[in-house]
């Protein structure tokens, strides 16, 4: 590749505001009728009761990138993605798309549920723009890949919503677009439709510019190569960083609380912080990879017990458990002094990926395993490393050169 | 290949006579998805149902035939016809119900498509389309249940009755420019379908759907201004081969109607955003 792809999408300073009253955003919408007959061309101002939804996006997609779009639920994505498929005019800035655009912001639209599946393919087929031929000669193919042969010809209304999804993005699939539009379409249908759907994304990914909002960051760091994170409807976080986005959205939901799940009031904790950590700004102590991850445990017992087993497990921002440290099972180590416990925990050459971690604990009865204290999030954590990696683990290897 | 470029911006250039033409070029590419979309209806209305096609014509039918009984039973009485009374009863009865279906043809197209306007960009004017598919769909039948009246009373055959399927067409382009205008505005607000089928019932008694315009009298002023008495005397007077007293009136307000349909076409396209907007979930 010599030359740089064309862009297809170009974003400049887009806005859009929304209203929060329904009376009063009906009202609007017969001025607004009235100025879009007369032809507005004066810079909007917000009214009583609006917002701005969207307000000065901008951005560059050329062929073969895809641009995820993150935040919160109404962060304004949607709204986004309405005005880049020409559903809503903006209110400000200015939208060139080139090429045919593909949008799957819901499949399966304009079915009819008594109809039957195939002749609900035509119906779709007809919506996103399909000539009568075109449908004909990829019906095979539609229901080949939506693998409902033997249902195609039961009415909708009996499908399940993952065989409507099937069906829907099959039909969607047979789409050729230069700029396709994904909202968070993948959520229903199982992982094998899942899986075969983002196989599809992939051949089409080269020949297109996608936008891809969803909540699912493990499916936004895989296909995505641009990121905006946005909140409240400006652009929070722009660029090549889809990891550091990402991060950072997790860190919105980060809440420094501990919370307490189950307790039978035989030990309580009374402090657990890292030793010799660097302390953030916001009060979050960081660990170097590679360094060591040693805990500090003070716990309060309230009746006398034996020495209980401590399970101490890390987890990732998704609440996805990464790693569990292992037990103490050689209890001369710990000892019940009086009325407490205390203790470090030593983890050496921590592998942990780039992040911000939190660590739950659990406790237990030694012969019984009966549970006495489990607590999530008592502490939270961040792993310092250059490097932004999606998965939860950066092993530490050697490369050997093997001379031939 | 040079890749079609569109621009979304704030600015709404108007040009009509460019809008037009954009709406005109949609309408035609998306003849099919408007014709997909009328027999995806149409076969849906009747699939669910035992009597079908039936309740087409249903309510003018009995509505003719309350009349037809309140005029024989000597309930009221009305003024001679002219020509035998249920067949002017039952004509009046179906071109009305064509008439009020074609108002209310654009709104009810626009609004059950209500889910996939705010998802899928897709030329809207293949609603208005199959909305008048579907018209002309349950207008021949109508029209075919009429004619077997016209033979039934023995009225019998008269060349004027080939250009009665053109004052359907008519009535169906003066309805459909009335729905265009109101769509927007009753998209936005549920008043406006209540108050044009509210409103309807009663300029049904001031055209003359089930009785002649008296000879003297305020209804009489009142019923020779109103522009759908033309719409549906003409209609009647081809049907059943009397001469047609209204017909300059006819092919004033079709005149009026061709100009105004096609602006009603750029306000409905100027629109759609605004109601997607202000609807979208």
């Amino acid at each position: 590749m010599t030359t740089e792809a064309e862009v297809l999408v170009k974003v400049e300073n887009l806005s859009k505001k929304f209203c929060k009253d329904l009376k009063t955003s009906l009202w609007y919408g017969i001025k607004d009728l009235a100025s879009g007959v007369t032809g507005n061309k004066n810079e909007r101002q917000l009214r009583p009761k609006e917002f701005w939804a969207v307000k000065d996006i901008n951005f560059e997609l050329r062929r073969g990138e895809c641009l995820g779009l993150i935040g919160h639920n109404g962060a304004g994505k949607s709204t986004l993605l309405k005005i880049l498929n020409g559903l809503i005019n903006p209110d400000a800035g200015k939208v060139t798309i080139k090429g045919k655009v593909g949008a799957l912001i819901e499949l399966g639209a304009g079915f009819n549920p008594i109809l039957s599946g195939r002749e609900n393919i035509y119906n779709n087929g007809a919506v996103l723009g399909f000539a009568k031929k075109e449908i004909d000669s990829k019906l095979q193919e539609i229901i080949d890949f939506a693998e409902l042969e033997e249902f195609i010809d039961m009415p909708v209304q009996h499908y399940s919503s993952g065989m409507k999804v099937r069906l829907g993005f099959a039909v969607a699939a047979q789409m050729e677009p230069d700029v396709l539009i994904i909202d968070e379409v993948l959520a229903v249908g199982d992982l094998g439709f899942v899986l075969k759907c983002f196989k599809t994304i992939d051949t089409i990914l080269p020949k297109t510019a996608i936008v891809f909002v969803s909540h699912n960051m493990p499916m936004v760091s895989r296909i995505c190569n641009q990121i905006i994170l946005m909140d409240r409807g400006v652009s929070k976080f722009q660029g090549a960083d889809v990891a550091g986005a990402i991060d950072k959205y997790y860190t919105r939901f980060a809440s420094n609380e501990s919370n307490v799940i189950f307790s039978d009031g035989t030990i309580s904790l009374e402090s657990v912080n890292l030793v010799d950590a660097k302390v953030t700004e916001k009060n979050i102590p960081q660990v170097n990879w590679g360094g060591t991850f040693s805990l500090h445990c003070k716990f309060k017992l309230n009746k006398e017990i034996e020495t209980p087993i401590f399970h101490i497990s890390i987890f990732d921002k998704e609440q996805r458990p990464v790693a569990i440290l292992e037990s103490n099972t050689k209890e001369e180590n710990i000892k019940v002094k009086r009325d407490s416990i205390e203790f470090v925990i030593t983890h050496k050459e921590v592998q942990l990926s780039k992040g911000v971690y939190s660590i739950n604990i659990s406790v237990s009865k030694k012969d019984t395993k009966e549970p006495l204290l489990r607590m999530n999030g008592v502490l939270n954590f961040q792993l310092i490393h250059g490097e932004e990696t999606w998965p939860p683990f950066l092993l530490k290897s050697t490369y050997k050169n093997i001379e031939a | 290949m040079e890749l079609k470029t569109k621009v979304y911006q704030k600015e709404n250039n108007l040009h009509i006579g460019r809008l037009l033409k954009e709406s005109l070029q949609d309408m035609f590419s998306s003849r099919f998805l408007a014709r997909q979309l009328a027999v995806r209806d149409i076969r849906a209305q009747y699939r669910q149902s035992y009597l079908g096609i039936i309740w087409a014509f249903i309510t003018p039918l009995t509505t003719a035939f309350v009349w037809i009984f309140l005029n024989n039973s000597g309930t009221v009485q009305l003024s001679d016809t002219g020509i035998p009374y249920p067949v002017y009863a039952f004509s009046g009865t179906l071109l009305w119900s064509i008439i009020t279906e074609a108002i209310n043809s654009p709104i009810s197209s626009t609004n059950s498509a209500k889910s996939i306007l705010s998802k899928i960009n897709f030329p809207k004017e293949a609603l208005l389309v199959s909305g008048i598919y579907k018209l002309l769909f349950n207008s021949s039948i109508k029209i075919g249940l009429l004619i077997v009246f016209v033979f039934f009373y023995g009225i019998g055959f008269h060349w004027t009755l080939l250009l009665f399927p053109l004052t359907i067409v008519g009535a169906i382009l003066f309805g459909t420019t009335i729905g265009l205008f109101i769509t927007p505005i009753g998209m936005l607000y549920k008043d406006i379908s209540k108050v044009i089928s509210f409103g309807l019932k009663f300029v049904m008694y001031v055209t003359p759907v089930v009785y002649a315009i008296p000879k003297d009298g305020i209804m009489k002023t009142v019923m020779e201004w109103n522009p759908l008495t033309p719409m549906i005397l003409t209609a009647r007077d081809l049907a059943v081969g009397t001469t047609p007293h209204y017909i300059t009136y006819y092919l004033i307000i079709l005149a009026c109607c061709i100009p105004l349909f096609f602006l009603g076409l750029v306000f409905y396209r100027i629109s759609i955003p605004v109601i997607v907007e202000r609807l979208s979930s």
